[in-house]
């Protein structure tokens, strides 16, 4: 043996600590950077909430005059005084993440209650249903993209492609309107909400989680479609390139049975680029969940910021914005991590 | 194995050898039927963005409130030999719901005539004419090809209009995407150093943002006094602004892996300018790939104008979009009287479905390792 | 030169092969007609250029062609016991292929980059082939067990540190480690046939001295039988007993490697030894090539595959028949009607 190499094995064992430091060390970076990334966005999103000309008051007269029913200048001056739409804009943002700093996220103009209470009542049901949908999505995209990569030109195979290429071809709502029209016209049932009448406001119970399950199924179905075929062309595309590289020749003349050795092997290496992307994803088919929320008119925080943004309710609006912010980045976070972990070439480098 | 993969890649028959670039994606492009015929679809569709007034059949606008939800009459060809045809439409009221009930009547036949005289309008504002591809033979009649709406409007004409902003908002989307994308991307990967730790970090910070929500602030922070024209350029500049990010992602990474390669060292030795080096060694190698990916980026960007749309926040009416058109359909009661209220989304699969096809089939025909 | 060993049956007998891939634009036909024998503990050597399907013959052999691609014809006879089996004739991912692959015929693939999965250990993936094959009084072993016979493998093909070294991943390793991991998973169950498919072309030459030294070693060790395929003859004199030269997926020339190399008998052969630098040729001299290039898969020229490009063509012959590989000893065969006018049935 020549000295270059035993002067690597001399190596080997240090490094090995000061790759698991580096981990460490990357894992901590990106945590720091995590508040620095949101006063960032607090910053563009409170520019985006502010932008539309006039505000919330302006948007509360047109209301109210349409009613018949008006209100003096001055009164509505002294609103815009309490609620601080008369400073300028630097200074509301910085009233904004003081507030924010501290917990709170103001008070809805619209329902004239705190913001953080309306979104909480949401948040935990829009959760769920992402949570479900992604689920869903994964259980039956990992095993029809395999399938479809090794029995590639297979009947089942085109089937699957023909249904995939749909699948991404239809948008989420479109799918959410089909499905209720199908429902509504041939089975005379409305499938919107999330809970039937009776639950609708009750306080939770096992009655009413059943409830919810009976529910929840359908939007999440619909949630996961699209995603669903996007992750089945991706899964078969990867592992199609996977399975043409040389190790799995290799795995083959070592006699493994062949379901074993592509779980084992190309299937390992083709997931890693998808986990990469979940943490994308999650936030994706949180935001996404606004649309088909919105349609099939289910308690999520979808529809109150969609309501919020019309109404120019900013600060509920501005709040809702940073969640689905604070989440993106979290996920992105978390998949980086995932990554890394799942990857030992990537895992040694950092 | 892969010494005959290899083989097979390099040369079919000697004219292979010869051939330019895009002629080899045009030959492996042909290969893929289904990529040609949704080619076919798409380029009918760009006829319609031309010139959606030769389609219609009337003002997509007229209103009549007594012909609200008529249903589809569909469009016959044979009555005894070629004499087009579309059966008569009669009317009863629901003396429950006191609704409109139309049943449509195969024995009465509305004639039909192609290229027939109708309203006048101008073709792309050169010259007026009042040729319609198609209409009914008797001028004053309305004929609804694909129903009505709940005011009566022509679903037909009015999908014609919505098809020229959806694909307009599209194509000019992915441009302006495509602009930013091979400019930023360009100089991220061949100027290298500090400005490409910048545009990269913005690259990482766009893609970190929940793009829905803030598609719907910033489409909610449009004023509401903009013209449908204002609105329309605004809806696809927002659109544009975050799915630049990807495609300058792919040019960077492309203008990487080509700096290392060898004849653009050969062409900095012969004494090429940077710009010239840029723009006939690098662009041209990877310029069919661009041209793949925008076209898997429009069918995108069609369905985030459609969603937008359809939840009031993009395109506004008076102004005839997709999604404005399906904004009609999100009663599910109106639903269920009107069903045929849902074909503006069939529009849209199929057009989503044609551009992800022929993107797909020029992405394969423009790798040129594929076999 | 090592003597050539004395076998009176040979280990694999491979008669007529043919492979076939049909593809949209046409069917390659890779391997046209193929036979040679490999007898116990000998090493034979298949020499051609890159395109010759001396790679495709090999993958036929244990039966791992990809999917255009598909046996036509042909009998590949394996002797395990008393009768030789067809492997040409069993199931791809059948239980009997399974078990001959990694415990009977191992492989050694061309780039040991990209053979060792990246995201497992070396040793891991050796490790399970172990544990697929060996069995101790008819039950498998145990996982520790394996990983003391890997340790003791790669302390057997030259690594240093084996205890660290299989926890590496392939990617920690150099070229030439690598390759010797590589050998040390083909060596794992004891196979009595190592196919090595061009196993020193991705490695620097040092390394390949290294390893050609390595492999005569334990093959003479566990006097195992090799197929070594490589495009360089100077591997194969170092190497060989017995030569293979293929063109266009046929078998030119055949025979022990003194003669191949001392009397050569196809224009083929002659031309490949000619474009061979020796020290005797004089300094700055052009090197001979053979005239013409490979002929593209499509467009395999009629008769004798060689003859557009052979110098002793016969115009009315060469083009029109295709030369039957016709036997002139009990080891020694050659395809051209300059030494028989024997021809393949139309």
């Amino acid at each position: 043996m020549d000295a270059g190499i035993r002067r690597h094995d001399a190596g080997i064992a240090e490094e090995s600590i000061i790759r698991t430091l580096g981990m460490t060390r990357y894992i901590v970076q990106r945590l720091l950077l995590l508040p620095f990334l949101l006063l960032v966005y607090s910053f563009v999103i409170f520019a985006i909430i502010h932008a539309p000309p006039g505000d919330f008051l302006t948007a509360y007269v047109a209301t109210l005059s349409a009613t018949g029913t008006s209100i003096s200048i001055d009164q509505i001056n002294a609103l815009r005084h309490e609620y601080g739409l008369d400073q300028p804009f630097i200074i509301q943002y910085l009233y904004w993440v003081r507030d924010l700093l501290h917990g709170n996220f103001g008070l809805s103009l619209e329902y004239q209650r705190p913001n953080a209470d309306l979104i909480k009542e949401q948040l935990g049901l829009t959760m769920a249903l992402a949570a479900m949908a992604f689920v869903l999505t994964w259980l039956i995209a990992v095993p029809a993209g395999i399938y479809s990569a090794t029995h590639q030109r297979s009947a089942i195979d085109h089937v699957l492609t023909v249904i995939n290429y749909v699948g991404v071809a239809t948008p989420n709502f479109m799918l959410a309107l089909i499905l209720m029209w199908i429902a509504f016209a041939y089975f005379g049932i409305s499938i919107t909400g999330l809970f039937s009448s009776a639950f609708a406001d009750a306080p939770w119970s096992m009655a009413r989680v059943v409830d919810l399950l009976e529910h929840i199924w359908l939007p999440a179905v619909v949630l996961a479609i699209a995603g669903t075929a996007r992750l089945t062309r991706i899964m078969r595309a990867n592992l199609l390139d996977e399975l043409n590289k040389p190790y799995v020749v290799t795995a083959r003349a070592k006699g493994m049975r062949e379901w074993r050795l592509v779980w084992r092997y190309p299937v390992r290496l083709a997931l890693n680029p998808l986990i990469s992307t979940i943490g994308w994803y999650l936030p994706q088919l949180f935001s996404g969940s606004l649309i088909v929320a919105t349609v099939m008119n289910l308690p999520n925080i979808g529809p109150l910021l969609l309501r919020a943004l019309v109404n120019q309710d900013m600060y509920l609006a501005g709040g809702i914005l940073l969640i689905y912010s604070f989440l993106t980045i979290v996920g992105t976070l978390l998949s980086d991590i995932a990554l890394v972990m799942m990857d030992p070439r990537i895992r040694m480098e950092t | 194995m892969s010494d005959v993969q290899v083989a097979v890649g390099a040369a079919v028959e000697d004219r292979v050898a010869v051939a330019s670039n895009w002629k080899l994606v045009w030959w492996r492009f042909r290969r893929h039927h289904l990529a040609l015929v949704s080619a076919g679809i798409l380029i009918c569709m760009y006829l319609v963005v031309l010139c959606p007034e030769f389609f219609s059949t009337q003002n997509p606008e007229r209103t009549d409130a007594r012909q609200a939800f008529i249903p589809v009459q569909t469009l016959h060809f044979f009555d005894d030999g070629w004499n087009p045809w579309v059966p008569g439409i009669a009317g009863k009221r629901n003396p429950v719901t006191l609704r409109m009930e139309w049943t449509t009547d195969p024995q009465r036949k509305v004639r039909v005539q192609f290229f027939t005289a109708g309203e006048p309008y101008r073709v792309l504002g050169l010259f007026g004419t009042n040729i319609h591809v198609i209409g009914a033979a008797d001028p004053g009649q309305r004929i609804f090809l694909l129903g009505s709406d709940r005011l009566g409007r022509d679903q037909w004409s009015r999908i014609m209009r919505g098809t020229q902003t959806s694909m307009t908002v599209g194509l000019v989307a992915v441009t302006l995407s495509v602009i930013f994308g091979v400019v930023l991307g360009g100089i991220s990967g061949y100027f290298g150093g500090a400005i490409d730790l910048v545009i990269q970090r913005l690259i990482e910070l766009l893609q970190s943002v929940p793009t829905i929500p803030i598609w719907l602030a910033l489409s909610a922070a449009l004023p509401r006094d903009w013209t449908p024209i204002q609105v329309f350029f605004a809806i696809t500049v927002i659109l544009s602004l975050i799915g630049w990010t990807t495609l300058a992602r792919e040019v960077r990474g492309r203008f990487l892996a080509l700096r290392e390669e060898d004849f653009v060292l050969a062409a900095r030795l012969a004494g090429c300018s940077r710009m010239r080096i840029i723009l006939r060694h690098m662009v041209p190698t990877f310029m069919s790939h661009i041209i793949a990916t925008s076209s898997l980026a429009i069918p995108v960007m069609i369905i985030n104008e459609t969603s937008l749309s359809f939840l009031g926040l993009g395109i506004r009416p008076p102004a005839i979009s997709w999604g404005v058109l399906l904004q009609e359909a999100q009663n599910i009661q109106t639903l269920a009287l009107a069903p045929w209220l849902l074909i503006p989304g069939l529009i849209v699969i199929v057009a989503v479905l044609a551009f992800n096809l022929v993107g797909d089939g020029l992405r394969d025909a423009s790798d040129p390792y594929s076999h | 030169m090592p003597p050539i060993p004395t076998a009176t049956k040979p280990l694999l007998r491979v008669r007529d092969l043919r492979v076939s891939f049909r593809m949209d634009e046409g069917t390659v036909r890779a391997v046209d007609g193929v036979s040679f024998d490999v007898f116990p503990s000998q090493v034979v050597g298949i020499v051609g250029e890159s395109g010759c399907g001396k790679s495709v013959t090999m993958r036929a052999v244990l039966q791992l062609i990809d999917a255009p691609g598909r046996i036509t014809s042909g009998e590949i006879l394996y002797r395990q016991g008393a009768t030789p089996i067809d492997l040409a004739r069993l199931p791809p991912r059948g239980r009997l292929m399974r078990a001959l692959r990694g415990a009977e015929i191992a492989l050694i693939p061309q780039e040991p980059m990209a053979a060792f999965s990246p995201v497992h250990t070396v040793g891991a993936q050796i490790i399970e082939a172990i544990l697929l094959h060996e069995r101790r009084d008819g039950r498998p072993i145990g996982r520790e067990q394996a990983r003391a016979m890997t340790v003791e493998l790669f302390r057997d093909v030259g690594i240093s540190m084996a205890e660290q070294r299989i926890d590496a991943y392939s990617w920690q390793l150099s070229g030439g480690l690598r390759q010797r991991a590589m050998i040390a998973m083909a060596l794992s169950c004891k196979p009595r046939l190592l196919i090595a498919d061009e196993p020193t072309t991705a490695i620097d030459v040092t390394t390949q001295a290294q390893i050609l030294a390595l492999l005569r070693e334990l093959q003479r060790k566990y006097q195992t039988a090799i197929i070594f395929i490589t495009h360089d003859l100077g591997v194969i004199a170092q190497m060989a007993h017995y030569v293979v030269v293929m063109y266009l997926g046929r078998v030119m020339e055949e025979g022990p490697v003194d003669e191949i190399f001392h009397s050569p008998m196809h224009p083929y052969t002659k031309a490949l030894l000619r474009s061979i630098p020796s020290l005797q040729t004089e300094v700055r001299a052009a090197l001979p090539v053979i005239a013409g290039a490979l002929p593209h898969p499509f467009n395999r020229p009629a008769g004798c595959p060689f003859h557009p490009r052979c110098e002793d063509i016969m115009r009315e012959r060469c083009a029109m028949a295709v030369p039957a590989l016709h036997s002139l000893g009990p080891r020694r065969a050659v395809s051209c009607f300059l030494h028989s006018d024997l021809a393949e049935p139309a």
